[in-house]
């Protein structure tokens, strides 16, 4: 009975990198040390429906054919196509991440990761202000103020804070959560606000003069400070400062909350700036909560192969980049792309409508191991094996540390990685052919 | 088998003392051989410099580059070295290219080949992140590749250190050379790192590192001693405490003289000082900041158990990318510029602030003088690697411009002339008439790296060695250098040639073929016993205090693209 120890999780950006997994005949019947999300993804490949076999829609309805069949009807959508849109690649490996970028690449295509409706703003943040960082192990090791900010780990990255941070014990901090200050500022008390010592309620999409406030306090300018600001009083506000400024190590999480709220990227901006200026007083910095376990793959591949980590638009034969103008929901509403490639992840189920309207009314190519609601949109359906599971490759934990994922059992699916090779083949030949 | 007969070329392989001779050079199977059938493919050299391929013995063109891509967007977009830089759009040969100072990872490898460079070295792999390094290195075609492992402020290294243990430290670089497939040993700010965890540097050699209990010169003197028990190719690689700061050169000194009484274990230096020029700096603030070279370079002329490397500064914009996490933080302070930082559990710090060196600011005017100073008055061209510590000077695509500096008076005294007399007052480049020919520019380039890397079949031309050749279209009997320098510069620009392997990569100055380079890396082999001890106090720390597991941390050989793997014995 085989186990495999240190299994990489594929759920998450904490990327648990100690899963101990049992197989007996080609199931994984025994999950140890797995959060409830990544036991899910586990046990649910068996548990729920996976897209079968390769399917094309043939008179509004989707028939199973052959890989080969499949992989010749999407090759004939992208040559046909003048406008591309790639979108996903976050739910895979960085292996298939690349082979996506040459794709695109020789196809003229415009390629984007779920960053545009996610993460894509702290990137730009970054390119503002920079992205003053450390390994999550810097955190378990050293931090005594631990900010989650317009996150929810305790539902959305179950194990973070027992591995990464707040109950995290490490050199300089046996004593784990009792010596530890956490500070948790959201709009509403979520669940791991509960667990916080001090829980900071704003108002909506104020984060920006939240931390416009603070930064005014560290750098010495309490006096310009109204008796609120963003729904918190004064007091509150100083004594959070004071919180920062005298601890040993800072360090910032931050969620969605903080870059999709009002203000986007101004956000992450102000949070850069507030790091650079803590860093006058004590040690700080700043880490972003990422939700698919690869989509800080995505950035750091296509940062290395095309100079941009995101809405890379590859129309000129180089890379265009220009976030507003080519990620993937300025082209959809613009209703631009006259086809589409979604790969390991769902546009159907998380654009705005207008962008979702626009899929429908083009040819659309989907990669996935499970059916969503892209699929309802998709004319070609091809279907992967879960990489983590039914094949390895490398991720990226959302620090930026790079993982080799393991292939626990084996898959009658193609994986991503293959599937994106056997189409840029197909591709080639048929403009050969033409 | 494949054969190629270069015809007539006018060979300077400073290895073989060869300056410029007319000569032919055979090649068969990638290797340099004595002679070559009738049947070899001929190419016409005549008239033209050949010179073993360039090797960049410090670069930073893997890893931490992606975080200066990342935050600078725009500098996919400079193209301020028309034909090396800028967007170009793919070919059926090539990928698409971009940037400048820090170009994508295809355009790192077609530019350095058009330059007449195969081989390079970079500067800093962390060894938790060293996958990554591997993922960019597998992405960089064309190029032979090699690493330098950071060890500097490695818990372990300094517990080692502190506790007495030289032989469990011995085994454990060689399990972190290992686990990070580097090459040798990098050594950033000793002790500085750690520091840089709570917001703190060390301020020299003898500044204890906090809750660590030893010194930088402690951990330099344990780091060498490890590095030659181990026979490593490389000696350690060392970027001095103080980076950045007036007065630093009496640090770096120091430092070099701290290995006057260490014996090499191979024909090799025993210290290699890294980016000199950002340590050579005179004065007590940045108002008395003037140049530190010449003290430092007359050090070096006295000494013989060092090399070091330029770090030389090109006017423009650069970015600044170093495992000194706390120069990095103050350079954004001081500029106003936006910073990034990346601690490294147990391990190191590191920090990416871009930034613009302009002639008119007379700090930066002195930088630029400080590293031809260097260049020029250490008189043994044996001792000094040419770089510009790519892209914290400069970016690599500008080394034709600086050898125009090297190799010119009158070049330098044209870029001279638009200082300000503040900065003329604390520079002695004025005064300096040396140019260099075309031989030691070789030695620079190429053949001392052969040497500082113990790798005997690159940077030369001798029979048996890689045949990793370029030819210039240039005569150096036909051109005057000191005054012909947009023609020298025109050259070193784009090879006529240039051929990896024996494959021809480059003609006229444009990508031919796309071949994957190897990646060299160090497998030092330490006693069991010993190797066991250590296991378990590495394995406490993996189990207390890193958050990846240590069968995860190791890079897997899937990562290596035509690996070369350099066995050494350990004496223990």
């Amino acid at each position: 009975m085989p186990v495999i120890k240190d299994a990489v999780c594929s759920l998450c950006g904490s990327l648990c990198d100690d899963i101990t997994v049992t197989v007996e005949d080609n199931k994984i019947t025994k999950i140890e040390n797995a959060c409830i999300l990544g036991h899910s993804k586990f046990v649910g490949m068996f548990e729920h429906d996976r897209i079968e076999t390769p399917m094309i829609r043939k008179d509004g309805e989707l028939v199973p054919v052959s890989y080969e069949e499949a992989i010749e009807a999407a090759a004939k959508i992208l040559v046909n196509s003048r406008r591309t849109l790639s979108y996903g690649w976050c739910s895979t490996s960085c292996e298939a991440i690349s082979g996506a970028i040459k794709l695109a690449e020789e196809t003229g295509s415009v390629i984007d990761s779920t960053a545009n409706v996610c993460h894509g703003p702290s990137a730009l943040a970054a390119q503002e202000k920079g992205s003053p960082s450390a390994s999550l192990g810097v955190i378990k090791n050293r931090a005594d103020v631990i900010v989650f900010w317009g996150c929810n780990p305790v539902h959305a990255h179950p194990r973070h804070m027992s591995r990464y941070s707040s109950f995290s014990k490490g050199f300089f901090t046996e004593k784990g959560r009792k010596a530890r200050t956490m500070v948790v500022i959201d709009v509403r008390k979520t669940d791991t606000a509960k667990l916080a010592d001090k829980y900071v309620e704003i108002e909506q999409g104020s984060d920006l003069l939240l931390i416009t406030a603070l930064r005014s306090i560290v750098n010495g300018h309490e006096d310009v400070i109204p008796e609120t600001v963003a729904g918190v009083p004064k007091a509150e506000l100083l004594e959070l400062a004071e919180t920062l400024k005298n601890a040993k190590f800072v360090c910032i999480f931050f969620g969605m909350g903080v870059t999709q709220s009002r203000s986007k990227y101004k956000n992450g901006d102000a949070v850069s700036s507030l790091i650079s200026d803590l860093n006058q007083h004590t040690k700080a910095v700043m880490i972003g909560m990422r939700g698919h376990y690869n989509v800080t793959g995505f950035g750091q591949v296509a940062t290395w192969e095309t100079g941009f980590p995101m809405a890379i638009d590859f129309a000129k034969g180089y890379p265009y980049y220009n976030p507003g103008e080519t990620g993937a929901n300025d082209l959809l509403v613009r209703e631009e792309p006259d086809a589409a490639i979604i790969a390991a992840a769902d546009a159907g189920a998380h654009f705005p409508q207008k962008a979702v309207r626009h899929l429908a009314r083009i040819p659309v190519i989907q990669i996935d191991p499970y059916a969503n609601p892209t699929t309802e949109l998709a004319d070609v359906v091809i279907p992967s094996a879960i990489v983590g599971i039914e094949a390895e490759g490398t991720a990226y934990r959302m620090d930026a540390i790079s993982l080799r994922m393991k292939k626990l059992i084996d898959s009658k699916f193609k994986t991503d990685e293959e599937i994106v090779k056997d189409l840029t083949t197909k591709v080639r030949e048929l403009k050969r052919g033409a | 088998m494949s054969e190629i007969l270069i015809k007539n070329a006018s060979v300077c392989d400073p290895a073989q003392g060869i300056n410029c001779e007319t000569m032919d050079i055979c090649i068969r199977d990638g290797k340099i051989v004595d002679s070559v059938s009738g049947n070899a493919k001929v190419i016409d050299a005549e008239g033209k410099l050949t010179m073993a391929g360039g090797f960049d013995g410090h670069t930073h063109s893997a890893g931490k580059i992606n975080v200066g891509r990342f935050m600078n967007p725009n500098d996919a977009r400079k193209n301020l070295v028309p034909g090396l830089s800028g967007q170009v759009a793919r070919t059926e040969k090539t990928r698409a290219q971009v940037g400048y100072n820090t170009p994508n990872t295809y355009a790192i490898g077609y530019r350095y080949a058009k330059l007449g460079y195969t081989t390079i070295c970079e500067a800093a792999i962390p060894l938790l992140s060293a996958r990554h390094t591997h993922e960019e290195f597998k992405e960089i075609p064309i190029l032979d590749k090699m690493g330098l492992s950071l060890f500097g402020s490695n818990w372990q290294v300094m517990e080692y250190i502190r506790d007495k243990e030289p032989e469990k430290l011995a085994a454990y670089i060689a399990w972190g050379l290992k686990a990070s497939r580097g090459y040798g040993v990098k050594i950033v700010n000793p002790g500085g790192g750690e520091a840089w965890g709570w917001g703190k540097n060390v301020s020299g050699l003898y500044d204890p590192v906090p809750n660590f209990d030893v010194t930088p010169a402690e951990i330099l003197m344990g780091l060498v001693e490890a590095n030659e028990r181990l026979q490593l190719p490389h000696s350690v690689h060392v970027h001095c405490n103080n980076l950045g700061k007036p007065g630093n050169y009496a640090t770096t000194i120091e430092t070099m003289k701290l290995f006057e009484k260490v014996k090499p274990s191979r024909d090799r230096q025993s210290l290699h000082v890294t980016h000199v020029q950002f340590n050579a700096y005179a004065g007590t603030s940045w108002r008395d900041f003037e140049t530190g070279a010449p003290m430092v370079s007359d050090y070096i002329n006295g000494a013989d158990h060092l090399t070091f490397d330029l770090g030389q500064v090109i006017f423009g914009p650069a970015v600044t990318m170093t495992a000194d996490g706390p120069v990095e933080y103050a350079n954004s302070r001081m500029l106003h510029e936006k910073w990034s930082n990346q601690d490294v559990e147990l391990e190191d710090a590191s920090g990416v602030v871009p930034l613009f060196y302009s002639p008119k600011s007379f700090v930066n005017a002195v930088q630029w003088a400080i590293g031809l100073e260097l260049a020029l008055l250490v008189k043994d061209p044996w001792k000094v690697m040419f770089t510009t510590d790519s892209p914290n000077g400069g970016s690599f695509v500008n080394y034709p411009e600086a050898f125009t500096y090297l190799m010119s008076a009158k070049r330098r005294a044209e870029v001279i002339s638009g200082f300000s007399k503040m900065a003329l007052d604390r520079m002695v480049l004025p005064g300096i008439d040396r140019e260099l020919d075309f031989y030691e520019l070789a030695v620079m380039t190429r053949s001392i790296q052969s040497k500082i890397y113990s790798r005997p079949e690159k940077g030369n031309l001798k029979v048996g060695s890689d045949a990793d050749i370029a030819i210039y279209d240039i005569l150096p009997g036909q051109i005057d250098p000191t005054t012909e320098y947009e023609k020298v510069k025109k050259a070193f620009s784009g090879t006529a040639y240039t051929l990896k392997d024996g494959v021809v990569v480059v003609k006229d100055g444009e990508i031919e073929a796309t071949p994957k380079g190897r990646i060299y890396w160090v497998n030092a082999k330490v006693p069991a016993n010993i190797d066991s001890a250590m296991q378990k106090d590495i394995d406490l720390k993996f189990k207390k205090y890193y958050t990846v597991s240590k069968s995860n941390y190791m890079v897997e050989d899937m990562y290596l693209e035509n690996p070369v793997e350099i066995g050494t014995e350990g004496v223990f």
